[in-house]
């Protein structure tokens, strides 16, 4: 049964009729990924903040939190939102439950985006806004973190595509994205499995172009002079495009 | 005759960094070369042990042609010392390990021979006490020493030196000097570049002065320094004396 | 909420399974990452091109991806797998994407004064690279590969999609058979919090263990 394709393209005319399913398929991926990075930004302002500008014991808190979403396999995770939630007399279809689950793991690695940006603005700003006048809380949020927010946008093209490729996680989730969908397709018909997947491969390296294209036009756009990453521009030049590390 | 050069050429792009340079050396002979920076000093001593390849020209060691391609080119460099502005010692090894490393990996000495042999020469710049420490652990003195016992331990018939103190704070130079020093009188043969003008007169045999990439003048430093024939010579001279002193 | 003392033997029986995935596509991930890494770095230009499109496809695609094609899409073209071999070929040559680069970024960070002080001692080129740049290159990467241990070690979870009983597809198959699905699962998620754990305290103990004074930063995972 191997070699009953032949030429590969018969197998991309075969493949032909399941493409509309796939695509369609791929915007669910598309929206947990806005879902999760939503998620995930909310929650890791806010655990940022905390450990900055908390006391000791929120600070610890935090980094427990972290601690903890960082070590779950995001499967794991994934099944205990699937699972938990019922148990409390909550039902939460596949999606939900992906979307909050890969959420708050990104939000434990978004923390640390946003803090290290934080703590990147110099010390000098916050003295400058306290010495106009402001209060330690209008200083924060007039001053820091605006720029703690450009500082940050490369971490976040760095996450986004990190946690495209981990949307494909939800499979385990039961819903139909894309790779579900590709599964559906094989089951039927195994001798179309390599194509599919590979197209489906081929999705993901169009979107993470596409995102790395779009998260360089917002850093352009919020770009100012003298406000950036040390080293950022040389690392982004030398390296392959930016390709995230999934976490597993 | 232990050295000949004969009309280097080198260019990078359009830059002519040398232009047709051309000088002998006997056995046990110092000669020091100076010249305003940017002038093909580096480029040339490079030049000499291939790690630049020139464009032209050609250069023999003992009658063998350096600058022929079936030369081996490696087996050369093993019997030209090479001290570098920088240090470059291995980050990773001890000075021990440094010294010791040529003799075991390029000539073949076995470990207990190699380590005698690198004792005897930290012994001779003074830092048997520092074998076990790691260059980040030495002063930028220490370092270049070390550098200049892992270049004696091949037991070359020359060295060169590329500006070896102009790495150094003022009060670590001396220390350097005086290993040098002492070496060119016991009869190593040494090609330098410095503006260390005490070391100069105290053992060049010949100071040779370049400018955009060629010879302008070299003879003795007494004659270099009492009656200069280009007034360039004369004129650069009392810069960098001006500027070094005459320490050394 | 319930649990089972049960439970706890029965994953454990898991872990032989995950470690050894683990373990064995790290190695893979080691050699052919360095492999990699030395090709895109000082191989003829057709080379590095290889090394470059292995490294993007890598790093472009899902694992879970990868690992259907290893295990669903192989067989397509007369290569059939079992699931354990498909689980760690994946494995090892995801991460091997990720390693060539850190190592890469490692040998560029040595600096170029060492290739030339070897050189200039009568080193060959794979001599210079053995003795001057590679150890070094080595001590540098050495935090960002502790970093893929653990991630390798999480992700080893995928297996159970194609039927492995490792950690996780114990504990998919309790949560199947007791019907109690959350309580098994953060029992499972306990398991993996001290595996990753006690990982992050090992790879740290080595980590200090190789170091050198003046080479690489002080670890600072997690
Ligand atoms: N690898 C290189 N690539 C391009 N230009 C170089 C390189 N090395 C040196 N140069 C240029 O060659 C000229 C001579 O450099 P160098 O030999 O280092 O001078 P010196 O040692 O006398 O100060 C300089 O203009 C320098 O910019
Ligand atoms: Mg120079």
């Amino acid at each position: 049964m191997s070699s009953r394709g032949g030429a590969p393209i018969q197998y991309i005319v075969r493949l032909g009729p399941y493409i509309p399913n796939l695509l369609r398929a791929t915007v669910i991926n598309i929206e947990l990924l806005i879902g999760l990075i939503a998620v995930g930004y909310v929650f890791g302002t806010l655990v940022a903040l905390l450990q900055v500008y908390g006391g000791r014991a929120l600070c610890t808190v935090a980094r427990i939190y972290e601690w903890i979403f960082r070590s779950i396999p995001a499967l794991v995770l994934i099944f205990l939102f699937y699972f938990g939630p019922p148990r409390f007399g909550v039902n939460v279809t596949g999606f939900t439950a992906a979307m909050f689950a890969l959420g708050f793991r990104s939000s434990a690695y978004q923390s640390q985006i946003f803090r290290g940006a934080i703590q990147s603005v110099p010390t000098g700003q916050m003295m400058a806004a306290r010495s106009m006048g402001m209060s330690r809380i209008r200083a924060i949020f007039t001053i820091i973190l605006p720029q703690a927010f450009r500082l940050s946008i490369p971490g976040w093209t760095n996450e986004f595509s990190s946690v495209i490729k981990d949307t494909t996680l939800a499979y385990a989730a039961g819903f139909n994205e894309v790779l579900r969908t590709a599964r559906i397709v094989y089951d039927t018909d195994m001798t179309l499995a390599m194509a599919v997947l590979v197209f489906v491969a081929l999705i993901f390296m169009v979107l993470t172009l596409l995102g790395n294209a779009a998260m360089g036009f917002v850093e352009r756009r919020f770009r100012i002079p003298g406000l950036e990453v040390p080293g950022h521009e040389k690392a982004r030049q030398m390296s392959l495009g930016s390709s995230g590390r999934g976490r597993g | 005759m232990l050295l000949r050069v004969e009309d280097i050429h080198k260019q990078y792009g359009k830059d002519k960094v040398l232009c047709g340079v051309s000088f002998t050396m006997n056995k046990g002979e110092t000669k020091v070369i100076i010249g305003p920076s940017g002038t093909g000093k580096s480029t040339l001593l490079r030049c000499i042990n291939r790690l630049t390849p020139a464009d032209q020209g050609r250069v023999w060691l003992d009658d063998e042609e350096l600058t022929h391609t079936r030369t081996n080119i490696n087996k050369i460099r093993a019997e030209i010392g090479f001290v570098f502005q920088s240090f470059n010692l291995f980050a990773h090894l001890t000075a021990l390990g440094n010294v010791r490393i040529g003799p075991m990996k390029v000539k073949r000495m076995n470990k207990k021979d190699a380590t005698t042999l690198a004792m005897e020469e930290l012994e001779r710049v003074g830092l048997s006490d520092k074998a076990g420490a790691y260059p980040a652990e030495l002063s930028g003195g220490q370092q270049q020493r070390v550098s200049i016992a892992r270049a004696l331990a091949m037991f070359p018939k020359l060295i060169l030196f590329d500006e070896p103190t102009s790495a150094l704070d003022p009060e670590l130079i001396g220390e350097v000097l005086e290993v040098m020093v002492s070496l060119a009188k016991e009869g190593m043969t040494m090609l330098v570049v410095t503006h260390e003008m005490g070391f100069a007169r105290a053992v060049a045999d010949e100071i040779i002065f370049m400018e955009n990439g060629v010879i302008v003048e070299q003879g003795p430093p007494k004659q270099m320094f009492t009656n200069a024939k280009h007034q360039r010579t004369g004129e650069f001279l009392n810069k960098i004396s001006e500027l070094y002193g005459e320490t050394g | 909420m319930s649990f089972e003392w049960e439970w706890f033997p029965k994953l454990a029986e898991g872990l032989p399974l995950t470690l050894q995935i683990t373990f064995s596509c790290i190695a893979i991930g080691i050699v052919l990452g360095v492999l990699l890494a030395l090709g895109r770095v000082y191989g003829p230009r057709f080379l590095r091109g290889i090394c470059i499109v292995y490294i993007q496809f890598f790093r472009g695609t899902p694992l879970l991806v990868q690992l259907f094609i290893v295990y669903n899409g192989l067989p397509n073209l007369g290569i059939t797998l079992t699931a354990l071999q498909s689980g760690i070929l994946a494995l090892g040559l995801n991460t091997a994407a990720y390693q060539a680069e850190y190592f890469r970024g490692a040998i560029q960070a040595v600096r170029g004064g060492q290739m030339l002080a070897a050189r200039s001692l009568g080193m060959s080129l794979p001599q210079a690279i053995r003795y001057a740049i590679l150890p070094q290159a080595f001590r540098l990467v050495l935090p960002a590969w502790s970093n893929e241990f653990i991630l390798m070690l999480k992700y080893s979870s995928i297996v159970f999609t194609v039927t492995l009983l490792d950690l996780m597809g114990k504990a998919k198959r309790l949560s199947a058979r007791d019907s109690r699905s959350f309580e098994v699962f953060l029992v499972a998620a306990l398991f993996y919090l001290v595996l990753v754990f006690v990982a992050t305290m090992l790879l740290r103990l080595l980590e200090n263990r190789v170091r050198i004074p003046g080479l690489g930063a002080p670890s600072q995972h997690r």
